[in-house]
């Protein structure tokens, strides 16, 4: 299966939807979508990562830029609905401790 | 013991995800549970991935052969490359309290991984040798492991 990637646009908050698996082949297509919005300087930014399977370096180090871009204006970037072997990557390089995770759409949008 | 296994692939993204699935399916089979066999895939795609983008320049033509040796007590993984090598002793896992994108490939593979050890601009090419203990209670399962 191909990544697929749709958003969602709900009161000024965009819902980024990732399906597949995010790797070094298919990160410059997130990485894509993600710089759309942060150009656009997008106010909120939640990324729904409960359909990905898999995610390398190149995967976390899309997010990574899209955070910090996300930054330079005062954006909200989050994720969601992490898979635990994602998520494992995320706690392997500490980044759990950087990005904002929440265990599903619910959550994120309450924070 | 199993005979070793040896995956053929070109430097080419697309075909990452088809190596992870078959080294998904050899780990299973010798006895490692899913998470160490995620692990094992995401070492190994992170080694792929950095012989692509560094040794390789993004070029999507050449060679990475995966050897996999089976010993009784843990799994060899063996990946060569015939790319430009990086000096084996300036390899190191980036400081995790920089906060950028990259160089957290070779800090994945070091940290999932039992040994990891670098043996680069050889005769052999550039070889990468990895490898992960199986858990004291597991052996290698011998039986019905016809590749």
């Amino acid at each position: 299966m191909n990544l697929e990637i749709t958003t969602e646009e709900i009161d000024q908050k965009v819902f980024v939807n990732i399906k597949g698996e995010v790797d070094l082949y298919s990160s410059p297509e997130v990485r894509k979508k993600i710089f759309d919005l942060v150009k656009k300087k997008a106010p909120v930014i939640l990324i729904n990562l409960e359909k990905v399977k898999y995610m390398d370096s190149s995967g976390v180090a899309t997010l990574i830029e899209g955070l910090q871009q996300c930054n330079k204006y005062n954006g909200r970037f989050a994720l969601y609905g992490l898979q635990d072997n994602v998520r494992e990557v995320f706690e392997l390089t500490r980044l759990d401790k950087i990005f904002e995770i929440y265990s599903d759409r619910e959550s994120a949008l309450k924070n | 013991m199993t005979k070793p296994i040896e995956l053929y692939l070109t430097s080419d993204p697309s075909l990452l995800r088809m190596m992870r699935t078959v080294l998904s399916q050899i780990c299973e089979s010798i006895g490692f549970s899913c998470n160490e066999t995620n692990k094992i895939v995401l070492a190994v795609d992170e080694a792929c991935t950095n012989i692509i983008r560094h040794a390789y320049k993004n070029k999507y033509d050449q060679p990475i052969i995966i050897t996999c040796n089976f010993f009784p007590d843990k799994l060899e993984i063996v990946i060569v490359d015939y790319g430009e090598p990086a000096d084996a002793k300036k390899i190191k896992p980036r400081k995790l309290d920089e906060f950028r994108p990259g160089g957290l490939g070779v800090y994945l593979m070091t940290s999932v991984m039992d040994e990891v050890k670098f043996y680069n601009g050889t005769e052999e090419g550039n070889r990468l040798i990895m490898i992960k203990n199986l858990p004291k209670e597991e052996k290698i399962r011998e039986s019905g492991n016809h590749y």
